[in-house]
């Protein structure tokens, strides 16, 4: 009855549009579209390459000027990194001892905080010459670049080295904004050191 | 008894909005897309933390392997009339005797990693059915490479032609040396190493000057 009453006060209010017509959804049922559109977005992440590769430049010098590029190198702003088996890092600074005494064991992790204090050695003892304003001229007026001046890497991979260590350190020499370093080829009595370190490890 | 009629609620969600999202991703995954070039080589480089974009023409590559194998590569999209030349330059001063359709098959080779000997074998089969490459042999003095390496420069004489090296993480460092070495040989001392980036360490120099001009 009540139903009734309240249909029929219903039909009133609505005037001459008279009977519930049933209103047809003006919906689509997009699931078949949802479902392409993930197909096709797995597919583009899939094949995506988000990180492009990157070039990083490596100047050699030539082989004669070699060796007078590292005669020059002052003792004591250089550092010596030497690469070997398993991601090992050693160094030394300035000339290597007779009796290896000053050849130091490092990793990848702890080598930037030796090339960080290396570096703010070698500033601490910078003394200042006549050189300087014409290094400072090159650097666009810069009076800091001066400073280091005297400091650098000398980086000897040897035969185990991988290839990712021998970038990783020169990415460290970026890192550190080290401007002057060498890739040389290690020495006999390096070599040494490095083999008779590496079989003590491994006792 | 008054039955209560509940409304009768629909199942129907709006997608709407879900759909918006999906094509707004699509549509950005369809613009960043770069389709990778047919690589037969896998290669795992490096990270660095170099921002350079790499050379897409006029560039040479040089590729190492996880085993130390060596194939050289070079990037010409604009004439491919350098692809003949180098392979004639090969073929007369190695004196391979390749036939016009194995000169012709170089181009489409994506990269080479044989010796000179087993190069003709190679052209003969048709690009797709290249298998494995035994590398180009290397040495201390550069060996085969420096004569790919020096085609490659009189192929591009005149025009800017870059170096690029591209090493697996686990090739060993003397073989990285030796392809040095075969540039060197041919007054090449400029490279482009290619690496994957990545960040500067927090609280290092570089990354103090980086977000100061940032």
């Amino acid at each position: 009855m009540a139903q009734m009453e309240g249909g029929g006060g219903d039909e009133h209010k609505k005037g001459p549009g008279v009977k519930k017509a049933k209103k047809l959804s003006t919906r689509v049922d997009m699931t078949p579209m949802v479902d392409l559109g993930f197909l096709l977005i797995t597919f583009f992440i899939f094949t995506t390459t988000m990180s492009s590769p990157k070039a990083m430049n490596l100047n050699m010098p030539k082989d004669t000027k070699n060796q007078e590029e590292l005669n020059k190198a002052k003792e004591s702003g250089a550092l010596t990194i030497m690469l070997g088996k398993d991601n090992a890092v050693y160094y030394y600074e300035g000339q290597l001892a007779p009796d290896g005494s000053n050849f130091k064991t490092a990793t990848f992790s702890t080598i930037r905080d030796e090339i960080i204090s290396k570096r703010n050695e070698v500033i601490k003892n910078h003394v200042h010459d006549d050189n300087c304003p014409k290094i400072w001229a090159e650097n666009k007026g810069d009076k800091t670049s001066c400073l280091d001046r005297d400091f650098v890497v000398v980086i000897k991979p040897d035969v185990d080295a991988t290839y990712k260590n021998t970038v990783d350190i020169l990415d460290e020499m970026t890192i550190n904004n080290v401007k002057r370093y060498a890739m040389v080829d290690i020495t006999p009595q390096e070599y040494q050191l490095v083999q008779a370190t590496e079989a003590s490890g491994k006792k | 008894m008054p039955s209560v009629k509940l409304p009768k609620k629909s199942t129907f969600v709006d997608m709407t909005p879900f759909v918006d999202v999906a094509f707004l991703i699509l549509t950005f995954f369809i613009m960043a897309t770069k389709f990778k070039p047919p690589e037969p080589v896998e290669i795992n480089t490096p990270n660095s933390v170099s921002t350079q974009d790499l050379p897409e023409s006029n560039a040479a590559m040089v590729t190492i392997d996880k085993e130390g194998k060596v194939y050289f590569t070079v990037l010409s999209e604009k004439d491919r009339s350098i692809y003949n030349e180098i392979i004639n330059d090969i073929n007369t001063s190695r004196n391979l005797g390749l036939t016009p359709v194995e000169k012709a098959n170089y181009s489409k080779t994506y990269l080479v990693g044989v010796p000179f000997v087993q190069l003709k074998q190679l052209l003969d089969q048709p690009a797709a059915l290249q298998a494995k490459q035994p590398g180009i042999p290397i040495d201390t003095t550069g060996g085969e490479l420096t004569y790919w390496i020096q085609s490659a420069k009189s192929a591009f004489a005149g025009q800017s032609l870059k170096f690029m090296i591209k090493g697996d993480n686990a090739s060993k460092y003397p073989v990285f040396k030796n392809v040095i070495e075969a540039l060197k040989k041919n007054d090449v001392y400029k490279y482009n190493l290619i690496t994957a980036p990545e960040d500067a360490p927090a609280g290092t120099e570089l990354y103090k000057e980086r977000h100061k001009a940032g």
